[in-house]
């Protein structure tokens, strides 16, 4: 039997994935290296700090993306990472990152022991398109660690903007003094802690009981759920928003390795 | 060039196998894809190709086993820029299931799908000539799920990202019709070698 199929028939994925990136990115400034001055280095917690750039030519970014960071050495050596983008877009042409102090890391190492004020790296970006959130519709956001990143300049874009449209934070941290951004969460968020916690609060891993009230709340339309962590973290909590039936189409997962 | 202030990275010994902007993850394998990993366990699995070829064909996991074993030994590279040397992989050819279903000689291209719907796209003279497999076991062991498995494609000579975890089938086309990825600012073709990460590049 000969079965031809024409190239015109589109071609039907056995399931739905491809949440549709949610917008486009620039080829222009995906490829072009710039560079960015630092002008303010900031502690978060004793691990983790934020580094505020300047970047001359910023075209704007959306909550959700990254930007590649490049170092170099006299030697011409380069190392190069994705970093997710910590504050709001804004005009003033200045991003924040903030960065883990991985242990043995040798870009993170340089922000953190060598990086201050004055201090010039080459970037590029905003890239990536697909964990981005524009803040047209209802986000469930989900984040462990640093994984919190990106899911903070959803938050403060939201606060920005004076939002009304449904945003929910669940942010898992080893310790209250692990925990990002601490001071600035508020009825949007829940935090949970995974060795210890303040008096009051239990000690466990987020849990369905975390996930399955919040897609209970369900706004019109739905959630659109964007999970950020650790590869552990980001199957785990895929699982729980899986179990708590939001749909597997509607679930954005940014890992970090 | 902009050389980093005390900037000195770590400790390196020249590697020629290193591609440009990659370094070495070592032990770590890490894992990057932005959907759910699916729970399909190999009975469930399928591996089909249609499109501009002569005979469509789906295998299931026994009939895809029963073409000759073929391994994948060497290096992989991921666009985020970690690369890990040396890794095995054991499957079939991409060149034995091509040639069951014998594409026209008008095609070009093929787009990759996942069993989760994830897509990519690859010049079809990247998928054959033994430049790539199905693979289902890594180091003798079945692949695990966050991995791809039950299987997955390799096409270890181009980035990572080009080699579609879950693998569901190969659509065969005479033009180039970009993938998930790909339309979300990725580079259509993925050369490590030229650092070819986004479009543009």
């Amino acid at each position: 039997m000969t079965e031809t199929l024409g190239t015109a028939q589109p071609f039907t994925p056995p399931t739905r994935f491809a949440v549709p990136g949610r917008i486009a990115v620039d080829d222009q400034v995906a490829s072009e290296w710039q560079a960015a001055t630092i002008t303010e280095v900031r502690r978060e917690t004793p691990r983790a700090a934020t580094f505020r750039l300047a970047v001359p030519v910023w075209p704007g970014h959306l909550p959700g993306q990254h930007l590649m960071v490049r170092l170099r050495a006299r030697d011409g050596y380069v190392a190069q990472r994705h970093y997710s983008i910590a504050s709001a877009p804004d005009d003033t042409g200045h991003i924040e990152l903030t960065l883990d102090h991985v242990e043995g890391g040798e870009v993170s190492g340089w922000f953190h022991t060598v990086a201050e004020p004055g201090d010039t790296v080459e970037v590029r970006g905003p890239v990536s398109g697909f964990f981005a959130w524009p803040g047209d519709r209802p986000a469930l956001l989900l984040g462990a660690g640093s994984g919190v990143v990106p899911l903070m300049s959803m938050v403060r874009h939201s606060r920005a903007r004076g939002s009304d449209v449904p945003l929910r934070l669940l942010v898992s941290a080893r310790s209250p003094e692990e925990l990002l951004y601490a001071r600035e969460y508020g009825p949007e968020t829940t935090a949970v802690f995974t060795r210890s916690a303040p008096a009051g609060v239990p000690v466990g891993r987020m849990s369905l009981a975390h996930v399955a009230p919040l897609l209970a709340e369900r706004p019109p339309g739905g959630w659109e759920a964007y999970v950020c962590g650790s590869n552990g973290f980001a199957e785990h909590a895929s699982r729980l928003l899986v179990a708590a039936g939001q749909p597997v189409d509607r679930i954005r997962i940014e890992r970090f390795g | 060039m902009h050389v980093t202030r005390g900037f000195t990275g770590r400790p390196r010994v020249p590697n020629a196998a290193l591609p440009p902007g990659q370094y070495d993850a070592g032990d770590d394998w890490p894992v990057l894809s932005a959907e759910v990993t699916p729970e399909l366990t190999p009975e469930e699995w399928s591996f089909r190709i249609d499109g501009l070829v002569e005979r469509p064909h789906t295998w299931n996991w026994d009939e895809a086993h029963a073409l000759p074993a073929s391994a994948y030994e060497g290096d992989i590279h991921c666009v985020t820029s970690w690369s890990k040397f040396g890794v095995r992989f054991g499957g079939v050819s991409l060149d034995a299931f091509l040639d069951v279903v014998r594409p026209h000689g008008s095609a070009t291209h093929v787009v990759a799908y996942a069993h989760t719907g994830y897509t990519t796209n690859l010049p079809l003279a990247d998928v054959t000539g033994g430049r790539a497999w199905i693979a289902w076991e890594y180091d003798g062991r079945p692949l695990a799920p966050e991995h791809g498995g039950p299987a997955r494609l390799i096409v270890p000579h181009l980035y990572f990202w080009k080699s579609a975890k879950w693998i569901a089938g190969l659509r065969i086309l005479d033009h180039d019709e970009p993938g998930f990825w790909e339309s979300n600012g990725y580079h259509p073709r993925g050369n490590p070698w030229e650092e070819q990460r986004y479009s543009g590049d």
